[in-house]
C-alpha cells in the first residue's frame, strides 16, 4: 500500500474509534440484528457475516444519520441491503429446488366436498395486541425455521424484504405460477403453525 | 357465489398480485356474509403485519 494513503485511512478509522457511544449502541443491537439475519439466511456463519458488515458500514457512515433514536431503523435498513446482496449472490450460485406444483401438499383437506371450511378459522384477535405479547416473535421464528428452505426464502423476500412477487420470480428464476404456489404454501403453513403453537395453545 | 375454498385462495393471492375487479368484488361479497373467511382474511393480515414489524422490540 502506498504510504500516501496511510494517513487518510488511519484518520478514517480513528474517527470511527473515537465514538465509543455509537459502538456501544450498535453492539447492543447486535443480538436483534443477528436474529433478523438468521431468520432470513438460516445459516449462522452467513448471518454473522452480514451483521458484521452492517456494523462496520454503520460505523463508517455514522454521519449519514441524524439521531440515536433512528439508529436501529438505520442499521436494519443497512442490514436489509446486505441480506438482499447475499441472497442475490446465492441465487447466482445455485437455483433453489423447484416446488412441485401438483404435489400432494395442498390444503384441500381443510374444506369439505362443497368447499366449506371443515373447521372454521379461529379468531386471532387484534393484531396490535397480539404482536406486543411476550413470546409471540419466538413462536413466529420457530414457525419460520420449520418451513422448508425454498418456501422460507421466497416468503422472506416477499414479506420481510418487501420485494414485489415478479421481482422474486425473476431473481430466483421461477415461473410466476411456481412463485404463487410457494407463497401460498408458506402462508398456509405459517398459519397452521401459529394456530397450533400460539393461538391454540393459549 | 364463490366457495370458501375459492375465496381463501383469492385472499392469499391478493397479497401477492393485484386481483381483477370481478375477483375483488366476489371476495368482498363473500367476506360480507362469511365469518369464517373474514377470520381467515384477518389471520393473513396479522401474519403480514407481524413480518412488517419484525424485528420489533
Amino acid at each position: 500500500m502506498p504510504d500516501a494513503l496511510a494517513p487518510a485511512i488511519s484518520h478514517r478509522y480513528s474517527a470511527v474509534m473515537t465514538d465509543p457511544d455509537l459502538q456501544q449502541s450498535l453492539q447492543q443491537m447486535r443480538p436483534t440484528l443477528l436474529r433478523f439475519a438468521m431468520l432470513q439466511l438460516r445459516n449462522e456463519a452467513a448471518a454473522e457475516d452480514v451483521v458484521q458488515e452492517t456494523l462496520l458500514a454503520a460505523l463508517e457512515g455514522k454521519s449519514a444519520f441524524a439521531g440515536r433514536s433512528q439508529l436501529k431503523t438505520w442499521a436494519v435498513s443497512i442490514l436489509r441491503n446486505k441480506i438482499v446482496d447475499h441472497l442475490r449472490r446465492g441465487s447466482r450460485e445455485g437455483a433453489l429446488p423447484l416446488v412441485d406444483e401438483n404435489g400432494d401438499e395442498d390444503f384441500d383437506a381443510l374444506f369439505d366436498g362443497s368447499g366449506h371450511w371443515q373447521e372454521a378459522p379461529g379468531d386471532w384477535g387484534d393484531p396490535a395486541t397480539v404482536l406486543e405479547q411476550r413470546g409471540f416473535y419466538d413462536v413466529l421464528e420457530l414457525c419460520m425455521r420449520a418451513l422448508p428452505e425454498n418456501l422460507a426464502r421466497v416468503f422472506t423476500m416477499r414479506e420481510v424484504l418487501g420485494f414485489e412477487t415478479e421481482e422474486i420470480c425473476k431473481e430466483l428464476k421461477m415461473s410466476s405460477s411456481n412463485c404463487w404456489v410457494v407463497l401460498y404454501r408458506a402462508r398456509m403453513r405459517l398459519r397452521e403453525c401459529l394456530q397450533l403453537r400460539w393461538f391454540g395453545a393459549r | 357465489m364463490k366457495s370458501c375454498r375459492e375465496v381463501h385462495r383469492l385472499v392469499i393471492e391478493g397479497q401477492d398480485r393485484k386481483l381483477g375487479f370481478t375477483e375483488r368484488l366476489a371476495v368482498r361479497a363473500h367476506l360480507l356474509l362469511c365469518t369464517a373467511c373474514r377470520r381467515f382474511a384477518a389471520q393473513m393480515a396479522l401474519l403480514r403485519e407481524a413480518f412488517r414489524r419484525f424485528p420489533g422490540d
